[in-house]
């Protein structure tokens, strides 16, 4: 369920030094919260990185034992494998606000890159 | 529970249909009656470093190996290599287990630095991950080590809470039985409150450090449905694993033995009234240097010359040094040691806390399973903690010799006005009091017997004098100046034996004297005799001759009438 779609894009943020997003979203099935983590995955990530992320949905119910070699506790989760550190941002990601900030696409002032 | 014995409670019926699931820890099981409710949730709570994670690696362990119930352990703390690691330094082969098919180990490392939490989530991968587990090994024990870190480091304690809940009912709807460890909280047993939805059972572990010693407690604070031990048992984390002591020591149901056996010191078995009682208990108290250790020695010594195992602790001394000592008054004790049947056991009183030396000599006593065990300098004990905790630890240890019938021997450096003296007294059988006294320029020793149960004692005091064939007791000398002892004991012995011949003297003389006055007197007598008898004779004579005078004087008128022709005579007598 990967979706490789990288593409340029140039909003005023940090995000734009060329860098590239790659994100693994751990679901179980079909639950609610984990549709709408997807939902909201997808909207955010094509609102303020358009064409340069990558989202692999891994479905826990499929190969449970990746839970435990990715160490995911808790779904829906996505990993942010790059740009690192990895980044580990759970819930249905229904908070942009907080989802941007794990995904560091909005990173604080302070913080100059 | 009033004065219920811990044997009543094993017997008690452990509520209607209320099965167990063992944790393969012998004193845990004991005192719950049979193990963790089974089927149900049980809360291990303490704080970091309490044992907790190996007693719920021991239930786990024991499940697979004894119990042919597979389990599996999460961890929330510590990587999968980690805890095959720790349980190794145990004698725990994890991996060979996981190989078997016996135990999965799932360990998740959560670190909330990395966890940004932005709306719903669940747990579902740890109920798929587990239920894969608990399907595929055929698992039967769960234990969930520590929980608590899952608070915090998602930011919803509420989802958490919730999420663990369902957790917990889950896996009791899968007839698992789990256990789950928390940390100890401030105000609650737990940091979290836990322990508020996992009902059936919870076991408190206590791990305190005062004056740097540091001490071991485990409590069941909640058994739902069961009787159960609700005192601090102390436990020690041993090479083996857990050991938790199922001591009360409030029971006073010891058998009491009528037969005696020896102290190895003659006189003093007679002061005893034949030696002391089997499986009783006696205290020796003195200051430095009174001899306690030898008295030890002895007790040690004429047991194992029965050819009964003993056990010697030591709190003073290393094992060495005190062969050497006895050697010196003439005790060989490394033979009974090389034989196999003399225990020693040295360690510092600081070395553990009350609660560990307790354990080790529980461990001690399974081992040697002694007749007669000596514990010596446990005023040491006392010095590490305060008197109360140490008097109660001293109940126990006692307690723990005197319920598997262990004559029992204890040596404290003290006084009998000591507090701490005082409580251990009460508790013993029997109390010989060496005290050093200091005359002429001497030190020397006495013994008293101040108290012995069950036997009409010796009130007599007793010089204790160590000679190089061991403890000699000797008559003490009391006399109007006070006791004599030691040299003075000697003047005054070599004085009586001066009296004695002078005595002697005086009473031959006089004997010499009254003889003499007997001979006088009988002499006096046999002349008095020889007077009377010379009187006697006088009369006699004198009888006599008038007898012939008279005679005479009628013959001469017959001669007379003879001659002048007159009538004659009868001549029935006296001519001549």
């Amino acid at each position: 369920m990967s979706q490789p779609r990288p593409q340029d894009g140039g909003t005023g943020t940090a995000a734009d030094s060329g860098q590239t997003w790659d994100l693994r979203l751990y679901v179980t099935g079909q639950s609610p919260n984990c549709v709408r983590a997807i939902e909201n995955l997808r909207l955010t990530c094509e609102e303020h990185m358009p064409g340069r992320y990558r989202i692999e949905v891994v479905d826990l119910l499929e190969n449970p034992r990746l839970a435990a070699d990715d160490q995911i506790l808790a779904v829906p989760t996505v990993v942010r494998r790059l740009p690192s550190p990895i980044r580990k941002i759970v819930g249905d990601l229904s908070d942009t606000e907080r989802l941007l900030v794990g995904l560091q696409v909005r990173p604080p002032a302070r913080t100059a890159s | 529970m009033g004065n219920t014995s811990l044997a009543d409670l094993l017997d008690a019926p452990a509520g209607p249909g209320l099965p167990k699931a063992p944790t393969g820890i012998a004193g845990l099981d004991q005192i719950t009656g049979g193990g963790l409710p089974r089927g149900r949730v049980s809360l291990v709570a303490g704080s970091a470093g309490a044992g907790k994670t190996l007693l719920g690696l021991e239930f786990l362990v024991a499940g697979a190996r004894q119990y042919g119930e597979p389990g599996v352990l999460v961890s929330f703390e510590e990587s999968a290599a980690k805890v095959a690691l720790n349980a190794r330094s145990l004698g725990f082969d994890i991996d060979a287990l996981q190989r078997d098919g016996l135990l999965v180990v799932l360990s998740f490392q959560v670190e909330p630095s990395e966890v940004i939490t932005t709306g719903a989530f669940d747990f579902e991968p740890l109920f798929l991950l587990l239920s894969e587990a608990v399907r595929r090994i055929g698992a039967k024990r769960v234990v969930l080590d520590t929980i608590e870190v899952l608070f915090g480091a998602f930011g919803d304690d509420a989802t958490v809470r919730a999420e663990l809940t369902r957790l917990a009912r889950w896996l009791e709807d899968q007839g698992v039985t789990v256990i789950v460890t928390g940390e100890r909280g401030e105000k609650g047993l737990t940091r979290r409150g836990i322990e508020e939805y996992v009902t059936d059972c919870v076991i408190l572990l206590d791990h305190r450090v005062r004056d740097e010693i540091s001490t071991r407690r485990l409590r069941v604070v909640k058994y739902r449905g069961s009787a159960h031990g609700t005192n601090e048992y102390p436990f020690l984390i041993s090479a083996q694993g857990l050991i938790v002591l199922p001591i009360t020591s409030i029971t006073l149901d010891y058998a009491a033995s009528e037969e005696r056996i020896s102290t190895g010191v003659d006189r003093l078995d007679h002061m005893l009234g034949g030696g002391l009682l089997r499986g009783s208990t006696a205290l020796v108290t003195g200051t430095a240097g009174t001899g306690k250790t030898s008295l030890g020695a002895h007790l040690v010594n004429s047991a194992c010359g029965r050819g009964e195992p003993a056990l010697w602790v030591l709190f003073e001394e290393s094992p060495a040094q005190v062969l050497r000592n006895m050697r010196s008054i003439g005790l060989d004790l490394k033979k009974w040691v090389d034989a196999g049947l003399l225990r020693i056991w040295a360690a510092r009183p600081s070395a553990f806390g009350l609660e560990t030396h307790l354990a080790i000599l529980y461990q001690l006593i399974e081992e040697v399973s002694p007749s007669v065990a000596v514990l010596d300098g446990v005023a040491g004990l006392a010095h590490g903690s305060a008197t109360l905790e140490s008097a109660s630890m001293m109940a126990r240890q006692l307690d723990l010799l005197k319920a598997r019938g262990i004559t029992t021997l204890v040596t404290s450096l003290g006084h009998e006005d000591e507090a701490a003296t005082m409580t251990v007294s009460s508790l013993v059988d029997n109390w010989l009091l060496l005290r050093n006294i200091e005359t002429n320029g001497e030190r020397n020793r006495l013994l008293f017997v101040l108290k012995s149960r069950g036997t009409a004692h010796s009130n007599q005091v007793r010089e204790f004098v160590l000679t190089d064939h061991g403890v000699e007791l000797v008559e003490v000398y009391v006399s109007a100046a006070g006791m004599l002892v030691g040299s003075a004991r000697l003047a005054q012995e070599a004085a009586e034996r001066v009296a004695d011949v002078q005595e002697a003297d005086d009473r031959d003389r006089r004997l010499r004297e009254l003889r003499g006055k007997i001979a006088e007197q009988e002499a006096h007598i046999v002349a008095s005799q020889d007077q009377l008898a010379a009187k006697r004779a006088e009369i006699d004579r004198i009888d006599l001759r008038e007898r012939r005078q008279a005679a005479v004087a009628k013959a001469d008128r017959s001669t007379m009438a003879t001659r002048r022709w007159a009538d004659p005579v009868p001549s029935n007598g006296g001519q001549s």
